[in-house]
């Protein structure tokens, strides 16, 4: 099961309420403004920390570079378009819009 | 070979009269319930306000569709779930939920069911497909 994130943690319950149907072995794509999850040293990095002990974590690319987001948390992966296409088609997908 | 049914999941996150969300997915699922798939609806976040009893949107000049969700059973959709946790949130209890329709035998009224969430993420692990509203 993929799910897709695309809104901040910072001032929106979407990626708690993610998280908590999220079942180990899932993977998490954040884009958008949910790339905001995946920067270091923020008061909501621990959100991903813990997902990353059971679950793959994405971040769309253009969207890190757009925000400028050069620090992110160990473990979180960067993929790009076609990284993105190749998750959809592997995965049944849950957009959290 | 016979097609396997296909398993199709609603999720609604979103409350329902600030947005057409709501409403437009109650349409989908009243169309995709003329096919022969198994549907199921979950609502989440806002959307178990969706559920809201008492709903009255006279005043809003809008016709509201709670009484549309309430005759969901007769379109043989009636596998409907509520998250628990987003009741809670939000004051809610099972006496807050609208009746989604009555059984057919004893004409008891039907309530959506209220689950926990792992209990809807096993669910959505099983589907062929979920269209989010």
């Amino acid at each position: 099961m993929l799910h897709t994130v695309n809104k901040s943690p910072f001032g929106n319950d979407t990626l708690e309420s993610c998280l908590r149907f999220i079942l180990p072995g899932d993977v998490l794509l954040l884009l958008e403004d949910g790339v905001y999850a995946a920067k270091e040293a923020t008061s909501k990095s621990n959100m991903i920390e813990k997902v990353l002990k059971n679950n793959e974590v994405f971040a769309l690319s253009a969207d890190i570079k757009a925000r400028g987001l050069n620090q992110l948390i160990s473990g979180v992966q960067v993929t790009d378009y076609n990284g993105f296409v190749e998750l959809v088609e592997k995965h049944k997908t849950h957009a959290w819009l | 070979m016979a097609e396997e049914v296909k398993k199709i999941m609603f999720t609604v996150r979103k409350a329902p009269h600030g947005t057409i969300y709501v409403y437009e997915g109650l349409e989908v699922k009243l169309i995709m319930a003329a096919y022969d798939a198994d549907i199921s609806v979950v609502f989440i976040d806002d959307g178990v306000f969706a559920l809201k009893n008492g709903q009255d949107t006279k005043e809003l000049g809008i016709k509201g569709f709670a009484a549309t969700y309430g005759v969901m059973v007769d379109y043989e959709i009636s596998k409907i779930f509520v998250d628990r946790t987003s009741m809670e949130e939000r004051g809610m209890t099972e006496e807050d939920l609208l009746v989604i329709g009555e059984d057919e035998d004893t004409e008891e009224p039907i309530k959506p069911q209220i689950l926990d969430s792992d209990a809807i993420a096993a669910m959505m692990s099983e589907q062929h497909n979920i269209l989010v509203f």
